[in-house]
């Protein structure tokens, strides 16, 4: 069992203007296996801030973070990063991308072959094994991003925005995905969204954050990502209790945005 | 006729004339849009056959003495007559072959010493700040001006024409490896820590391939500036080469050499520029594509 640990994590930063911008406030939550935790809260709120001090981009001016018991001190492969776009490298082919990781640690040719068919199986890739990244379409280049951070079994999944650029169709096909990959991986998945239905859906625990300084409001326990692949992800999005989440949080946001 | 010799047709029609075919025949809009000048290879042909038709009725009607305005078929002549009993010494692709010797040595050193400078420029303050004045200084200065000084210190030989050409393309590589560095995004960068590579792997895996589109195009301009400063440096100081070649037949006034090396020179520079960029599609295929 692994177990990702955020503890009394600060961020203050000085902001273009001379003045202290305070990007996160008392950080404090732990994930373990089973959890896929997401984030939603209003631009300016920190939750990219957090991603990127859980990543190891950023060093927090106070708090740890731990997996298991390691602290992270700068990125590493144990932590899997999916971006929205741009980070895949449109030089490789699709297999070379997904294989990048095993090569950097030198593990050996002919068990990267296998492993990368895998994966490419794995995330419904098969058979675009040679293709160059340019001549693929946006969800699947994302598919090809979770494939990438899945060959170095990382213990976390971070991802920043990973729908956000796609069309709205792909991003309903992708979203089911995510919760197939989680499932079967069994890897804790820390997502960061803009889309509330997205946050609800996929999340088993959903973290609201707010602005000024950054800090999370509220936290859900949610039943919907556990029940997402057996069900029709459409019905599950227009039953009742899902709707009540929904506006009970879109409620709590607009009242952030009318505080300032 | 076959369906793949109808589509053959097709397509060669639309590189010599281009068409109006498909969806282009019924956009309204063709002022502006690019793919309306697509193909037209055909009058690319029709142009550089006016222009010898011209040269070859002006040299017959003997409007300008044959002595300054020499027949195509003059001209010809002497370029077989070069190219087999030489021109004071050398033979014409003796003097091509020194003169890219010259290109293809100063340009060589030009990047393998530009390419790690511009890099350095582009990943290390220190760096950067001990190049960036100097390079921004001589970077403006056209070559050529610094000729005189090139000979006081080298002399007229080999290594003369060397410094100037690798000073040449020293500062354009470094410019343009220094701005593929900086095109690289920061995401690739991150990814690629996150995938376990080290420093040096992301160097070597990222920052250096992301940059070699930039560096490339930086070679294209190097080459071609090269080229040009080359064949003006052999006629300020040498004793051979094609600019040499020239230079030392326009002082007898044999003007059919004069034409006969301007236009070697143009499709030398011309043959140059193309080698260049079928290695470039080879080498760097995912150039201007990337979304990744």
């Amino acid at each position: 069992m692994s177990e990702l640990r955020v503890q009394g994590v600060t961020m203050t930063y000085e902001g273009a203007d001379g003045q202290p911008v305070r990007a996160l406030e008392n950080i404090n939550f732990s994930m373990n296996q089973d959890d896929i935790v997401t984030v939603l809260g209003p631009s300016g709120c920190g939750k990219s801030t957090l991603l990127n001090i859980i990543a190891g981009f950023l060093n927090p001016t106070s708090g740890r973070v731990f997996i298991d018991d390691r602290e992270i001190a700068g990125p590493g492969p144990d932590r899997g990063m999916v971006f929205q776009h741009g980070a895949l490298f449109e030089w490789l082919t699709v297999g070379e991308n997904v294989s990048f990781g095993p090569r950097m640690a030198g593990i050996d040719a002919t068990s990267r072959l296998a492993s990368v068919d895998e994966l490419l199986q794995l995330v419904g890739l098969a058979g675009f094994r040679d293709t160059p990244i340019y001549n693929l379409s946006g969800g699947m280049q994302q598919r090809v991003a979770l494939a990438r951070c899945l060959a170095n079994n990382p213990d976390v999944i971070l991802m920043d925005e990973p729908l956000g650029a796609l069309d709205a169709l792909t991003r309903e096909k992708m979203q089911t995905l995510v919760l197939k990959l989680w499932q079967e991986t069994q890897k804790m998945v820390f997502l960061i969204t803009h889309s509330v239905e997205e946050a609800i859906f996929l999340g088993s625990r959903l973290l609201v954050m707010a602005p000024r300084p950054g800090h999370v409001v509220k936290e859900f326990r949610l039943p919907f990502a556990a029940a997402g692949l057996s069900a029709d992800p459409r019905e599950i999005k227009s039953s009742r209790e899902f709707i009540a989440v929904r506006e009970e949080i879109l409620e709590m946001i607009w009242s952030m945005e009318e505080q300032h | 006729m076959s369906q793949s010799n109808v589509r053959k047709t097709r397509s060669w029609l639309l590189f010599w004339r281009g068409s109006d075919k498909g969806l282009a025949k019924c956009k309204t809009v063709t002022f502006g849009d690019p793919a309306a000048v697509e193909g037209g290879a055909i009058y690319g042909v029709l142009s550089v056959l006016t222009v010898g038709i011209v040269w070859q009725l002006v040299a017959m009607a003997q409007i300008v003495p044959p002595l300054f305005w020499p027949s195509p078929g003059a001209v010809f002549d002497k370029f077989i007559q070069i190219a087999t009993e030489g021109y004071k010494g050398f033979n014409l692709f003796e003097h091509l072959g020194i003169s890219l010797y010259r290109v293809m040595a100063g340009f060589g050193l030009g990047c393998l010493f530009g390419i790690p400078v511009g890099l350095g420029m582009g990943l290390n303050r220190f760096i950067k700040g001990w190049m960036d004045p100097l390079i921004e200084f001589y970077r403006p200065v056209p070559p050529l001006a610094y000729v005189p000084l090139v000979i006081i210190w080298m002399g007229i030989g080999d290594g003369g024409k060397v410094l100037l050409l690798f000073l040449a393309t020293f500062s354009i590589i470094v410019i343009s490896a220094r701005a593929g560095v900086a095109s690289v995004a920061i995401q690739k960068i991150h990814a690629a820590y996150s995938l376990g590579a080290s420093r040096w792997q992301v160097l070597r895996h990222v920052i250096l391939v992301n940059a070699l589109p930039e560096i490339f195009t930086g070679m294209r301009v190097a080459m071609g500036v090269c080229w040009g400063t080359l064949v003006a440096a052999e006629m300020v100081a040498a004793t051979s080469g094609v600019g040499w070649m020239v230079l030392n037949a326009s002082r007898y006034l044999n003007t059919d050499i004069v034409l006969m090396g301007v236009i070697l020179m143009g499709v030398v520079g011309f043959l140059i520029d193309m080698c260049m960029r079928k290695l470039e599609q080879k080498l760097i295929p995912w150039k201007g594509k990337g979304r990744g």
